[in-house]
């Protein structure tokens, strides 16, 4: 049912219909509204989970270890300072192959301490293990919630996931939104089977150490289940769009690409407004295409060249800087097309809720022509 | 053998782990002076002491770590530590 | 009543010969029978019972990190209430993820009132990592991190009270025990286990390694320990003291000569004002728990 309604709200009413029995969060802008949403829900009898209000991030996604290791379908929510409080949570939730869901909702990681939107926190547990989907609107940050669940409770992946959506620009913007029906996810969406739980019943010691010995092929299984999970994310996306004419079967998706001479390279809500700047390019005459990264998680990389494999040359948008060297996600796209004499430049822009217009998306095509790039975009020159 | 998913593991493969090999003593049981009374079985940190049929006690000398706890514990001095010939 | 044949710490684990956590591991295990779920945070325990893929562990068991037992023990509690389930929730740490590291997520825990078991192997020193100081390290032991030497006396710091801080937290449970005394640990470990809300319980294991002993005198060492008044095994029912093991009270240089971690304090020379601050503790002990046995003098 299509529905105008907040994206925290949206967030929070796909988890409610996936039936979490467990939800253990602990507040932080901008996810508040989420996890006020559910223990609203909770408080009014229709959602039917124990909610932990839990006394920090660490324990809140602890919380979840424990009840996905006994069997229950679980769920968090966190943000930049929170993320990078569960930090070592996040490596061992992967390890323990626990297929936990938590929405992040995107925002800038202190110091100095902002609390607007860019996607330095999910993009810095890149290495972690969880999976990580990248919302370009509400309506995708909804559905992707059904999908991640989905794909994370595949016994070929059993790995955590994060729902990632622009803090403030996605959370706390209204926009009109189809929401499923509880009928419609529980058709989608079958009852959590785990792999394995605790159980007294038939005892597994969960979460050994191991030696030199073993180590090293644990984190190969790990890569694998990662990787497979392209499998499963293809056959949860053909199968939402069967039952829901949406499609999510594809990691990443074109928008006027097929004839494009420059393409954009991006995640996130950027992508509507480059979008709507690719339009008014293409009115004037100008051969501009986006890809749009849905998944990062695994990384698409035959997917992003055979996408970027006619193009003339590419900018990479990245709302995050790996500090020392590039933007992270510009540094993969070039991996990806490694080989190719394609150029490849990074932009980096938005950092810390920095509006990004129109007019940028066009300047920066500007700059991808004449070659210049591997910068930060959008400078206030007068404060340095 | 294959890896468990996420390193887990069911029980009993600490058995295959036969720490009698870390002995230098071996506790000796004398019949004569054990009263029965199951001492030496709770205070063992391995817990391989168990009952015979006729209710005395025997370690398993297979995981005995030699530590001396039952020695030094046994209230009717029925236990000695003796060093192992290997 | 729970059956105290069964044996739920299997042999073959890689503890050191003698060690007290060991034997916890196991009386514990006889209080809480199979019903249990046991949540272990980081440590010795942990470690030298499950190096993958070895597990001494007959029931369910979950290792995650090093502070966040308790986190991971309330999500397993809501879970198990979401689903119906009958199984016990018991955490198994040590003294550094419970005086330390895990203090946050402890102190959340007990506040949110899950009902679980929380019992602290308290070998006074983070033994896994080698033997460094912990909240729980007592006066004046030297540790690797509080070494005694020629400017020092080894830790300078107190016990941390971590009963009355659970206590304070409103947990309706709380003992201290010790390996000495196994029937008493097992019967705390079952009336813990059997209290609805969050309990705890602190098991004296002393640790030869550690402490620098024979692997022989763990169970005198820890009985030492009580007897003069420097560990008192008690019972808090809803914050109320109770069931305090009377002793014959012993000076504390009986105790304290017999570890290595405290012969700075005799060798090379006797230091008479360090163990008489260490003997006011124990004294100080003694008055407010009412310890001792007053043998009537003939």
């Amino acid at each position: 049912m299509l529905e105008i309604t907040e994206g925290s709200h949206a967030v929070a009413e796909a988890v409610r219909l996936c039936r979490p029995q467990v939800v253990s969060a602990y507040p932080i802008t901008p996810q508040t509204h989420i996890v006020e949403a559910l223990a609203d829900m909770v408080a009014n009898c229709q959602l039917d989970a124990d909610y932990i209000t839990v006394e920090n991030e660490l324990s809140a996604l602890s919380a979840c270890v424990g009840a996905s290791a006994a069997g229950s379908r679980v769920y968090s929510a966190t943000t930049s300072q929170g993320l990078a409080l569960m930090f070592e949570v996040c490596f061992n939730a992967a390890g323990m192959r626990l297929p936990i869901v938590m929405t992040i909702a995107n925002r800038a990681l202190g110091a100095p301490l902002s609390i607007w939107n860019d996607q330095q926190d999910s993009i810095s547990l890149r290495d972690s293990g969880w999976l990580q989907f990248y919302a370009e609107d509400n309506q995708e940050a909804t559905d992707l919630h059904f999908i991640a669940y989905k794909v994370c409770e595949d016994h070929s992946v059993l790995l955590p996931a994060m729902v990632c959506f622009d803090g403030f620009i996605l959370s706390h913007v209204y926009e009109p939104v189809d929401m499923l029906s509880q009928e419609d996810v529980d058709r989608y969406l079958p009852p959590f089977t785990p792999y394995q739980r605790l159980d007294a019943a038939d005892p597994i010691s969960f979460g050994m150490y191991a030696t030199p010995d073993y180590y090293h092929e644990f984190r190969y299984e790990i890569d694998n289940a990662a990787k497979r999970a392209k499998e499963a994310i293809k056959k949860a996306g053909k199968e939402f769009n069967t039952l829901f004419g949406r499609d999510y079967s594809a990691m990443v998706e074109g928008y006027r690409l097929e004839d494009a001479e420059t393409a954009i390279v991006a995640m996130g809500s950027i992508c509507g407004t480059i979008k709507d700047s690719i339009d008014e390019m293409r009115a004037e005459g100008k051969k501009v295409g986006l890809l749009k990264i849905r998944v990062f998680r695994p990384f698409p990389s035959e997917e992003i060249a055979q996408a970027l494999s006619k193009v003339k040359r590419v900018a990479v948008l990245d709302k995050d800087i790996s500090l020392g060297a590039k933007g992270a996600v510009a540094i993969e796209v070039r991996d990806a097309l490694y080989g190719s004499a394609t150029p490849v430049k990074g932009y980096v822009l938005g950092l810390g809720g920095r509006d990004v217009r129109k007019k940028d998306i066009k300047e920066i095509v500007s700059l991808v022509e004449k070659g210049v790039g591997d910068q930060f975009f959008g400078l206030r020159r007068e404060l340095l | 053998m294959a890896l468990a998913i996420g390193c887990r593991a069911k029980p009993g493969k600490s058995r295959d782990n036969k720490t009698g090999s870390w002995r230098v003593f071996k506790p000796v049981f004398d019949k004569e002076k054990c009263t029965k009374c199951g001492l030496c079985m709770t205070l063992c940190p391995e817990g391989c002491i168990h009952q015979t049929d006729e209710e005395f006690v025997e370690p398993d000398y297979t995981f005995c770590k030699g530590c001396g706890i039952c020695a030094e514990e046994c209230p009717g001095e029925g236990i000695a530590m003796q060093q192992e010939e290997k | 009543m729970v059956d105290k044949t069964l044996e739920l710490f299997d042999c073959g684990h890689r503890a050191c010969g003698g060690c007290g956590a060991a034997l916890a591991a196991r009386l514990v295990m006889k209080g809480a029978g199979k019903d249990t779920i046991v949540v272990s945070a980081t440590g010795c325990m942990e470690v030298f019972s499950t190096p993958y893929p070895e597990t001494a562990w007959k029931v369910p068991w979950i290792h995650s990190l090093f502070e966040n037992a308790s986190a991971v023990a309330s999500g397993i509690e809501a879970s198990l209430k979401k689903q119906g389930r009958t199984e016990k929730v018991v955490i198994m740490a040590g003294d550094g993820a419970t005086f330390d590291i895990g203090m946050i997520c402890i102190s959340g825990a007990f506040e949110r009132g899950h009902d679980f078991t929380y019992i602290c192997y308290d070998n006074e020193a983070y033994m896994n990592t080698g033997i460094q100081r912990s909240g729980a390290t007592p006066y004046d032991a030297s540790t690797t991190t509080s070494p005694a030497g020629t400017c020092s006396f080894g830790n300078k710091l107190p016990k941390k009270d971590m009963p009355q801080i659970i206590a304070a937290h409103g947990a309706p449970y709380v003992a201290t025990a010790s390996i000495a005394y196994p029937a008493d640990l097992m019967q705390k470990v079952e009336k813990a286990i059997n209290t609805k809300g969050p309990c705890y319980v602190q098991v004296h294991a002393p640790c030869c390694t550690g402490w620098g002993f024979e692997g022989d005198q763990t169970i005198a060492i820890a009985k030492l320990a009580i007897e003069t008044g420097l560990w008192v095994n008690y019972e808090m029912v809803d914050g109320k003291v109770g069931k305090v093991k009377k002793v014959v009270k012993k000076p504390v240089e009986e105790y304290l000569s017999t570890q290595k971690r405290f012969r700075h304090l005799f060798k090379p020379k006797r230091q008479d004002a360090e163990i008489a601050t260490i003997q006011a503790m124990a004294d100080r002990n003694a008055e407010k728990y009412g310890i001792e046995i007053k043998l009537k003098k003939e």
